[in-house]
């Protein structure tokens, strides 16, 4: 079975997130970057059906050159082979235009399964997962938290979690899967891994894509607002209960 | 110079932050106050690696430079240093002297177990009556047949209950560091046997025992390097060994120093936070450059390791600054915790009694300062 599994790499959530002064990104100085916790359970998916049918493992990425630190992370934990794609326009590209460049590379390669984080922890967008399976034209289930693939590895078995309960179902191969941290508990990378991880070829394309130039595009970011200290009303209840009533209809605007 | 970690080194510093914080962490007050040896823990750490981490891939080991090895043995330490004792012994007091010193079939009949957690080592040279003062060790070893037949008792034997596969050194010939040989024993062999079991202050998940050799049996092939060169390779190892011991003693400090910014930063008195104390905060800033500066001599030490340059006098400097940094360190974190510190309920406690060792073991802070003040004064004699 031919896996592709789709990383990105994202600002450590742990990190404290600095904007740049004009707007137009995230300060990187000093930020920890590593794979899109999401990702990591693709890949865990994408190395248990590879130890489960054979075949490989190949993860793909577009992005800056640092990009590749994510890459080796999965490599380590035991995927074949890696590739990423670098291009002028991938840094101004909108998530439509990151699928694009994504489709034409994975279309290059066999691929029975794609597998992609169900959204990255940096932009919470969901949107580059199922744009890609548009337009690879794969069938898709996303945020997933149960996989099974039949002996014959034609049919994907998928649980999501949806509001009251557990939607179950069938996903002829090849599919596109986005996956749930649910799913399963991601291996570490194992040093004798770490070590075989960085004697590895990241393959390297460059993008001329020109429908990379993105359909909508960052016109600022800005840190959200300081949260306000609450207020206290100190005053006997009858005051209080309509000082309260005040607000909630005024300031609040809630009532 | 450069002072960056290499990806590869921040990949395993990631990785094994991680494997800590998930794995050991979690249970490393219990595995302390029960004095439970980790069994399921080391398992784990083998399957990653980190029981053979500067053993050759051949071997079965990771193939890891000595820098690596004090960034992952920091993190361990940061979890649990009675934990990372268990793997450092294993690591650098064992495989590593295998290695460097063993025959092509020892290195085959050892290594790939040591690094796969099937064997797990201990080093016996400390006696009763032979610390500081080593090489006055008085266990025998004499030739009988293709065997040696080894008399005596070794003593704070880290791993002495669990370890099977036991650095032994004795006697084989003169007074002094030139009579001593080093011998590779099974505990599966005739006449060795686990004497007293320990009660310590700390590292309390790791055991420590005296292992008693009563006319213990070792096959001719089981002697480790040439006869008469255990002294050497006795002082050599315990160079690698100090890495070891000074990266568990950072990785307490900052133990010690990440629970006091936790700590003071809610505790409330007076009105606010106990971090807005300048009292409070000069021993942080104290304990943060101490570590610091332990962590460079770390690193240096390691670095001249992997050139093959000498390091004896660095390594020495490094594991008696980092002890003591972690003595000093767990001492201000007790005081900044005040009553909280010195109950069983926070952590720092348990900082406080795992340092004491690190000024002990593999040399007391006397026997780097004897180690360090040679090297100084040779150079400008």
């Amino acid at each position: 079975m031919n896996i592709v599994v789709c990383v990105k790499q994202v600002p450590d959530t742990e990190a404290p997130i600095r904007i740049k002064p004009d707007g137009s990104g995230i300060d990187e100085m000093g930020l920890n970057l590593v794979m899109n916790y999401y990702d990591e359970h693709a890949t865990e998916a994408g190395l248990r059906l590879k130890e489960q049918f054979g075949g490989t493992v190949t993860l793909i990425a577009a992005g800056p050159e640092r990009t590749k630190e994510a890459l080796r992370t999965g490599l380590a934990m035991g995927a074949d082979e890696a590739m990423l794609i670098t291009g002028p326009g991938l840094e101004q590209s909108d998530h439509l235009g990151m699928a694009r460049v994504l489709a034409a590379a994975i279309k290059a390669l066999p691929h029975d399964l794609v597998i992609c984080g169900k959204l990255s922890t940096d932009d919470n967008a969901s949107i580059v997962g199922p744009a890609l399976a548009e337009l690879l034209g794969l069938p898709q289930a996303t945020a997933i938290a149960h996989l099974e693939v039949d002996a014959s590895a034609t049919t994907a078995l998928v649980h999501r979690e949806v509001e009251g309960g557990v939607e179950i179902l069938e996903v002829p191969l090849p599919a596109l899967l986005t996956v749930e941290r649910s799913l399963n508990e991601p291996r570490y990378p194992s040093l004798p891994g770490i070590m075989k991880a960085k004697r590895k070829e990241i393959k390297t394309s460059t993008s001329t894509d020109q429908k990379v130039a993105a359909s909508s595009r960052l016109t600022k970011l800005v840190p959200p607002p300081k949260r306000q200290a609450g207020r206290v009303i100190e005053a006997d209840a009858d005051k209080a209960v309509a000082e309260i009533v005040a607000f909630l209809k005024n300031d609040a605007k809630v009532l | 110079m450069d002072f960056q970690l290499t990806e590869e080194h921040r990949m395993v510093q990631s990785m094994v932050r991680e494997f800590a914080s998930k794995e050991i962490l979690p249970v490393a007050a219990e595995l302390d106050h029960t004095e439970t040896f980790p069994q399921e823990i080391i398992k784990k750490a083998a399957a990653l690696g980190l029981m053979g981490m500067v053993v050759p891939e051949r071997y079965g080991g990771a193939g890891m430079d000595a820098i690596a090895y004090v960034v992952a043995h920091e993190e361990l330490a940061r979890a649990s240093a009675g934990v990372q004792t268990i793997i450092t012994v294993s690591n650098s007091l064992v495989a590593d002297p295998i290695l460097r010193y063993g025959t092509q079939a020892q290195r085959q009949r050892y290594l790939p177990g040591l690094c796969d957690g099937t064997r797990l080592g201990c080093y016996c040279l400390t006696e009763p009556s032979a610390g500081s003062d080593a090489m006055s060790l008085s266990t025998t070893a004499r030739r009988d047949g293709d065997e040696w037949v080894l008399r005596g008792t070794k003593a704070f034997v880290s791993s002495g209950v669990e370890a099977d596969t036991c650095i032994v050194y004795a006697r084989t010939g003169q007074e002094g560091a030139r009579g001593i040989s080093a011998f590779i024993v099974e505990k599966s062999f005739p006449g060795i046997a686990v004497g007293k079991i320990e009660k310590k202050l700390g590292i309390k998940c790791s055991s420590t025992s005296e292992i008693v050799l009563d006319d213990c049996r070792v096959p001719a092939d089981n002697v480790l390097g040439d006869l008469g060169a255990g002294g050497k390779i006795a002082l050599s190892t315990l160079d690698g060994g100090r890495l070891g011991i000074a990266a568990q003693a950072i990785g307490i400090a900052r133990a010690a120093l990440e629970d006091s910014i936790a700590y003071a930063s809610e505790r409330q008195q007076f009105g606010r936070p106990i971090a807005e104390f300048q009292a409070i905060q000069w021993m942080l800033a104290d304990m943060a450059t101490r570590i610091e500066a332990s962590r460079l001599l770390a690193y240096r030490a390691a670095y001249l390791r992997q050139q093959g340059q000498r390091y004896t006098k660095e390594a020495s400097m490094a594991k008696l600054f980092a002890s003591e940094t972690a003595m000093w360190a767990s001492h201000k974190a007790v005081q900044i915790h005040g009553g909280y510190g010195y109950i069983q309920d926070y952590a720092v406690e348990r900082y406080f009694r795992d340092a004491k060792i690190t000024e002990i073991y593999e040399g007391t802070s006397e026997i780097q300062r004897l180690v360090i003040a040679r090297n100084v004064m040779e150079r400008v004699q």
